[in-house]
């Protein structure tokens, strides 16, 4: 399957993003007039979407997804391309392309120059045509084993390195099945290099292995292409195509969802996390990981020391401090040196000593920046924990579902708003909570008040919708039509504010704090 | 197939020809773990100790690597100081290891890491530190241990 192009936009796969808003965008601009008339912006935005709708977001990429069928066509296709190229056996060319990475240029440039030397490095030697066979050798004693029969089936690679048949079948079996190596199974022998080749586990290695190892040997596909990567969800068995490259990152969040449903993020693996850049994400959760928890304690019950910033927590009643760090003795209330206090400690009359002054400021400086720290995290882990409780609250409701649709005459399709709304409360949480992480390290100019807007105008939709979505059951259905205006409304912020950030991205305008390269 | 048959014989072998410093007390029921002693080599912070390993070998042996693991305490930075005291040897890293690597290689390995710590492959990297900054007070810690566990 060639890579998707522009005029595939719109099939299947690529409309699972936005489906819900795509559904229900119609309806929006016809509620446009009587629920959001005065909000002119809104309006000029539709027209744009209506517009441009065959233009794909900003925040989209192409890429496609593949199954384990498909991959092996893959596969197979470049070995037929490059087979003629080379006149090589099917076998020998998915070697030569293995051992290359599936470079097919950077083979057929080396192969042309020197093939004799190709040959050999990817373990291909001239013997390579004979079919490899076992042997019995008089007076062999194998080194694995130390078996010493005369009627034992033997072999050996190219290398020489002969052993046993049942010691390397082990070994191989081991290699295979418990360390799930396929493509760099090296020679048995300490210190050589040599490995081993497809043709030996297949005279080797029982059925069961064989079938193991030919499924390794597809993943090393995926691993070393990089234009393909696992879907990260347990058990998925998806590799998605994206022509994103890991040098782009800064530019692009190339969010895909995969055929088991899961977003995640091509670049990095991770959860879907637009709009904040893969380098930002990560910055973040590293930081989360070392100061969040304690972060709120510290910044309620310490101060620092003035001299070298340790964070130290008054634990007795006595305002004379000694830093356990740096030995500075200093006074708790007014963070002077505790030299300037004499005996008049109990006043801590050095409120206008110059030094104490300056230990304020720069601890002020220090609690700044926690605090700055703390604002965003808050919000960031507050969407994470909504999302949630609102996906619980869903669960809740779908069995309110069916009560109402009995309760209100409606019927089974007239209920599923319910989900529509769930599902983008999910969703828009998701951006939210990763607009804190983006805003922590933005630099402050006017494109952050653009940004800022537009992440208040998508939080305030969010909290409404999901107070909606609050209601008991029996009040659900009186608001059905507010619901579903609000879930349109909410997909249509949420898709203003990514198309923003990831212009942005693309056009290098947002300066963030760090480097994100 | 057993692997019986090589142990044996890998233990014949050191029983015959002893590497110096390493006394490997008689295998009899149990050939899957080795008890082991080692003599702190003179002109180190061991001199003088008796260090007892336990050489831990898998079902799987020789297909997987066997495991080193010092019982007595010592203070060296490529044993870990917990209640294991594993060493760490590259070459019985699971990718690294070979069916032919023998025990011998092994145990000589382990002797020369006690002649000279390996700095770049360490599991305490809290000591290598202290053998850089200070040289002295790593010596002086490693004989104090060697003086209060090895003898």
């Amino acid at each position: 399957m060639a890579m998707s192009s522009d005029e595939e936009y719109g099939s299947d796969q690529m409309m699972s993003d936005d489906e819900l808003d795509a559904d229900s965008l119609g309806e929006l601009a016809g509620n446009l007039d009587s629920d959001y008339d005065n909000d002119a912006d809104d309006d000029q935005f539709l027209e744009n979407m209506r517009d441009d709708k065959p233009q794909k977001p900003a925040y989209e990429v192409d890429y496609t997804t593949l199954s384990d069928a498909e991959l092996r066509n893959k596969q197979k296709e470049q070995v037929e391309d490059v087979r003629h190229i080379l006149g090589q056996p099917v076998e020998q060319t998915a070697i030569l392309l293995r051992y290359f990475k599936w470079q097919k240029e950077r083979l057929i440039d080396k192969y042309m120059d020197d093939p004799d030397k190709v040959l050999e490095d990817a373990g291909l030697g001239a013997e390579w045509n004979d079919d490899p066979k076992l042997e019995k050798v008089r007076g062999f004693s194998c080194d694995i084993c130390c078996d010493d029969d005369a009627e034992m089936n033997t072999y050996s690679m190219r290398c020489g390195h002969r052993y046993c048949a049942d010691c390397y079948k082990q070994y191989l079996e081991n290699k295979i099945m418990s360390e799930g190596e396929s493509g760099r199974i090296q020679c048995p022998t300490d210190g050589c290099s040599r490995i081993v080749d497809s043709k030996t586990v297949r005279l080797l290695a029982s059925p069961k292995v064989l079938a193991r190892y030919g499924e390794l040997l597809n993943r090393t596909y995926v691993d070393d292409k990089p234009n393909l990567r696992w879907c990260p969800a347990p058990e998925c068995e998806f590799a998605v195509d994206c022509a994103v490259r890991q040098t782009e990152l800064h530019k692009i969040i190339p969010t895909v969802v995969c055929n088991c449903g899961l977003r995640f993020c091509f670049g990095c693996g991770h959860n879907d996390h637009q709009p904040c850049p893969c380098a930002l994400m990560k910055k973040w959760l590293k930081k989360c990981e070392d100061d969040s928890e304690t972060a709120n304690w510290i910044s309620a019950h310490t101060k620092e020391c003035p001299k070298c910033v340790s964070t130290i927590e008054k634990n007795g009643g006595c305002n004379h401090m000694t830093c356990r760090k740096c030995k500075h003795e200093f006074c708790w209330v007014c963070m002077g040196p505790w030299s300037e206090h004499g005996t008049n400690w109990y006043n801590c009359n050095r409120f206008e000593e110059k030094s104490g002054e300056e230990a304020r400021g720069q601890q002020a400086k220090s609690r700044a920046s926690l605090e700055r720290y703390l604002h965003y995290y808050n919000r960031y882990a507050n969407h994470d924990h909504s999302a949630k409780l609102d996906k619980d609250l869903y669960v809740k409701t779908e069995k309110k579902m069916t009560s109402l649709q009995s309760s209100s005459g409606m019927s089974w399709i007239e209920v599923q708003y319910l989900e529509a709304a769930s599902t983008a409360l999910q969703q828009c949480r998701q951006t939210l909570k990763w607009t804190y992480a983006f805003a922590f390290y933005l630099q402050r100019n006017n494109d952050t008040y653009i940004f800022e807007d537009n992440q208040r105008d998508l939080e305030m939709a969010v909290e409404q919708l999901s107070e909606l979505f609050e209601k008991p059951a029996d009040q659900l259905a009186a608001s059905r039509k507010e619901m579903v205006d609000k879930t349109a409304y909410v997909g249509h912020r949420r898709r203003i504010l990514l198309e923003d950030t990831a212009n942005g991205l693309r056009d290098e305008r947002w300066q963030f704090t760090t480097d994100i390269r | 197939m057993s692997s019986s048959k090589r142990i044996t014989k890998e233990y014949g072998e050191l029983e015959n020809d002893p590497i110096p410093g390493v006394t490997i007390k008689p295998i009899d029921q149990d050939m899957y773990n080795w008890d082991i002693e080692m003599s702190g080599p003179a002109g180190t912070p061991y001199a003088n100790g008796t260090f007892k390993v336990r050489l831990t070998l898998p079902t799987e042996y020789p297909f997987k690597p066997p495991t080193i693991a010092f019982k007595t305490k010592i203070y060296h930075p490529n044993v870990s100081n917990d209640d294991k005291g594993n060493m760490c040897l590259g070459m019985l890293r699971t990718d690294d290891w070979k069916p032919s690597c023998k025990l011998r290689t092994v145990l000589t390995l382990a002797m020369k890491l006690l002649n000279e710590p390996d700095t770049n492959d360490a599991v305490e990297t809290s000591i290598v530190e202290q053998m850089k900054s200070n040289h002295d007070a790593y010596v002086q810690r490693a004989k104090e241990w060697t003086k209060t566990y090895a003898v």
